[in-house]
């Protein structure tokens, strides 16, 4: 294969096709050394580049010009070059940077996690759990907008937005009507009403998906349930518009909501059809196939106890055994 | 009286219609280019002249030009920024509105040089008399045969429009710019690719200054080298400065490169001085983006040596204590003048002007501008000046665009060099509201300052 390059991330080296991103070249790799994307989403085309927390350090520019380059640059939208070595978590000015990025996203966002339907399945979230300050050094009044509906069955908390655009991609990519999503300008930004003239497209549903936070949330699902509570199982149904392979939110026997499945880094494998989404939710409308996999990282996998399997040390020592009797039945009994 | 290459025959009655344009030598270097030179030679002639990028970023023209890529069977563009929106420059609106006809030369000539058969000048919406006075010269041009097709006879064909932009400063950033020419919402791009591989709709484009294609007119009537010896050092040529501030003469004026900062200011020649014999305080050299210096720096570098009107003597020290060259947009300031308020207003413009795309610009200027606000209306705390330090750093290079550093370093700067003045207004907030902090030690000899950065 020698038409492969070879890249360095964080001292582990891969070979990736040339044209590759280092943030797709570090999701080969896989791991903690993956940069952490809000925008960036690698089934819309054009999308990258805007949020800035995929920022990593290019310590060696390539085999042919060693010099690093001058500035941090975007993952998302550099290409690797042959014998490039990037620098994500092992540089301190990246994390540095990072934390910048994650302190600025979170000062208009209003932080409404506990009443928020993103919570818990949120990369904004997760994001600030990670490079978060504990405390805000913004003192002043967040911007607001009125919540609008855009549609019957999606509605914009535009407070909540960080402005990633990947719900403009989406819509561009979906229907040719729209033009462009965003209103304003600067920190007055806001996806625009636009929009709702793309609502009129069996698959506007999948900007709900796309959306990093909470901005765009399901209003069939809105205030039903936390969505750690739910359980999600992987089901298909032979659908006319779309591939029809979904994840079901069960609560119990309801189905409460039906959403793309979704991979590692929270993209969907395939967008769904709005009929999947909103219309289908009896279970005898799918096939199940399987419980979903959910990362053990996830919150959402504290209710999934295939993961529950008690630590070795316990399962060496007859003392612990005993006391966590009960714990190892379930290992055989689920 | 130092030598004027652009704007020798600024005072001529009638310079903007063609027939006067003409008889004062104009459209020679046209005549010159396509009857006798390869575009490849006026590629080369450029090179020679050490011409800089006179819109900001300084980078060599020649260059920039030799970059561009040439594919076959694809078209190039030559786009001309007109988009002059920087607070503190106006000397494209200067050129423009008196000569119109210098940018057109330069436009045939560097489309020639770069084989562009369509041409654009996007100018800002707010400058509607110089879209009409551009767009009478297009004409009369056209009518004279200097443009559309086989011009002079040389088998040449050129094109050249004018379009309007929507007065957006992040329009002056050349991929936004060229976004806004498409008919999009002026964002930036993200680089790579450069507009000298995919550009104007996706085609190789050049993306020049006003200033620096009307530059290549005396460029090519002279020769590369006649222009690199005006100047110093690898600042070759004359530049439009646009003075402003509070100086006796403010206006926009054609130096040499390397003309001393002091003989600017205070030389009858040029801005005579400060005005109402007050003392000055502080200047920005290049246009609002680039670093504020007190007056000290401003006039002397570091090692006491006087600061020279040059790419590299206003940058010389770095950001420690240099500024840049930036757009040429000189603005001075009294001892009248609050620095805190100054800054606060340069903030407020880059927040209002951020397009909002990348998260550090869009939030950190708007953040800033609030913290400044509130410092300058009294109700500021010590711990301010150091957040707006670490603000304007988690900005700095961390943008899609220029915008972001544009909007760090003016706030990173003052804090730099006036911190006094800052504590000053934190700590006496009802005083500073009505009088100001004045000169202090600003304009004392630099000895002084460098200790005070230790």
């Amino acid at each position: 294969m020698s038409d492969k390059v070879k890249v360095t991330i964080d001292g582990i080296t891969v070979e990736v096709a040339p044209g590759t991103t280092i943030l797709n070249a570090a999701r080969q790799i896989g791991g903690d050394i993956v940069p952490p994307a809000m925008c960036y989403y690698s089934k819309l085309e054009g999308s990258g580049g805007k949020c800035r927390t995929c920022i990593v350090k290019v310590s060696k520019g390539s085999e042919k010009d060693p010099r690093p380059m001058p500035k941090l640059v975007a993952s998302c939208r550099t290409t690797v070059m042959d014998g490039m070595e990037v620098m994500n978590i092992t540089s301190p000015e990246v994390i540095e940077a990072r934390s910048g990025v994650v302190e600025m996203l979170l000062i208009n966002h209003p932080l409404d996690c506990p009443v928020c339907d993103q919570a818990g399945e949120c990369d904004l979230q997760n994001l600030g759990y990670e490079h978060g300050l504990q405390k805000t050094r913004y003192e002043f009044e967040r911007r607001t907008f009125e919540r609008i509906d855009i549609g019957d069955k999606i509605q914009l908390h535009m407070n909540r937005c960080i402005l990633c655009y990947r719900c403009v991609f989406t819509a561009d990519q979906i229907t040719n009507k729209r033009v462009h999503g965003i209103l304003n300008r600067g920190d007055h930004s806001e996806i625009s009403t636009y929009i709702q003239t793309a609502v009129d497209n069996d698959f506007s549903g999948n900007v709900i998906d796309v959306c990093p936070v909470g901005a765009l949330t399901d209003k069939t699902f809105r205030f039903k349930n936390r969505v750690w509570f739910t359980k999600p199982i992987d089901a298909h149904r032979d659908c006319p518009t779309c591939s029809g392979k979904v994840t079901l939110w069960y609560k119990g026997e309801d189905v409460l909501r039906v959403t793309a499945r979704k991979d590692v880094y929270g993209e969907v494998e395939e967008f769904i059809c709005n009929t999947c989404r909103f219309d289908k939710k009896k279970t005898a409308d799918w096939t199940i196939e399987h419980p979903t996999h959910i990362p053990d990282t996830s919150v959402i996998a504290s209710n999934h106890y295939e993961t529950l399997i008690p630590l070795p040390v316990i399962q060496d020592d007859e003392r612990l055994k005993e006391a966590n009797r009960i714990e190892l039945e379930k290992t055989t009994k689920f | 009286m130092s030598r004027k290459l652009l704007l020798e025959h600024i005072n001529v009655p009638g310079i903007h219609t063609l027939d006067v344009y003409r008889q004062k030598g104009g459209y020679r270097s046209v005549e010159k280019a396509l009857k006798t030179l390869t575009p490849d030679e006026v590629v080369e002639e450029v090179k020679k002249s050490g011409l800089r990028g006179r819109g900001g970023a300084g980078f060599p023209t020649g260059m920039k030009w030799s970059f561009l890529a040439k594919p076959e069977g694809v078209a190039r563009y030559l786009v001309c920024n007109a988009d002059e929106s920087e607070p503190g420059t106006f000397k494209d609106r200067y050129l423009m509105t008196h000569i119109p006809h210098a940018l057109i030369e330069g436009m045939i000539v560097s489309s020639f040089a770069l084989g562009a058969k369509t041409s654009f000048i996007y100018v800002r919406g707010e400058m509607m008399p110089q879209i009409r006075i551009l767009e009478r010269a297009i004409a009369e041009a056209k009518h004279a045969g200097f443009l559309g097709k086989n011009i002079l006879g040389s088998g040449y064909d050129l094109e050249l429009y004018v379009q309007p932009g929507g007065g957006a400063y992040i329009c002056g950033e050349e991929t936004a710019l060229l976004e806004s020419l498409e008919g999009k919402r002026g964002n930036p791009r993200i680089k790579p690719p450069f507009p000298a591989i995919a550009g104007l709709y996706g085609c190789p484009t050049v993306v020049n200054n006003v200033e620096s294609i009307a530059a290549v007119v005396p460029i090519i009537n002279d020769g590369g080298d006649e222009y690199a010896k005006v100047g110093i050092g690898r600042s070759t040529g004359t530049k439009l400065i646009s003075a402003s501030g509070n100086l006796v003469r403010p206006g926009v004026y054609e130096i040499e490169l390397g003309l001393p900062v002091e003989e600017f200011i205070y030389s009858d020649e040029w801005c005579g001085g400060i005005a109402n014999g007050k003392r000055l305080k502080a200047t920005v050299a290049g246009g609002s983006s680039v670093p504020v210096l007190p007056a000290n720096l401003s006039l002397k570098l570091a090692n006491g040596e006087p600061r020279l009107m040059s790419y590299e003597s206003l940058s010389e020290g770095g950001f420690a204590t240099g500024t840049m060259m930036g757009s040429g947009g000189f603005i001075a300031f009294d001892e009248d003048q609050c620095m805190v308020r100054n800054t606060w207003n340069f903030s407020r413009f880059y927040h209002h002007e951020s397009c909002g795309q990348c998260s550090p610009c869009r939030e950190g200027t708007g953040w800033m501008e609030k913290v400044l606000h509130r410092i300058e209306y009294g109700h500021g705390k010590m711990s301010d000046i150091d957040l707006l330090v670490d603000v304007a750093k988690k900005i700095e290079g961390n943008t899609i665009c220029p915008l972001g550093d544009a909007a760090a370093w003016p706030v990173a700067s003052a804090i730099r060099h006036f911190r006094d003045e800052f504590e000053w207004h934190v700590k006496n907030p009802q005083l500073s509201l009505d009088t100001n902090y004045g000169l202090a030690n600003y304009a004392e000899p630099i000895a002084k300052a460098v200790s005070t950065e230790n």
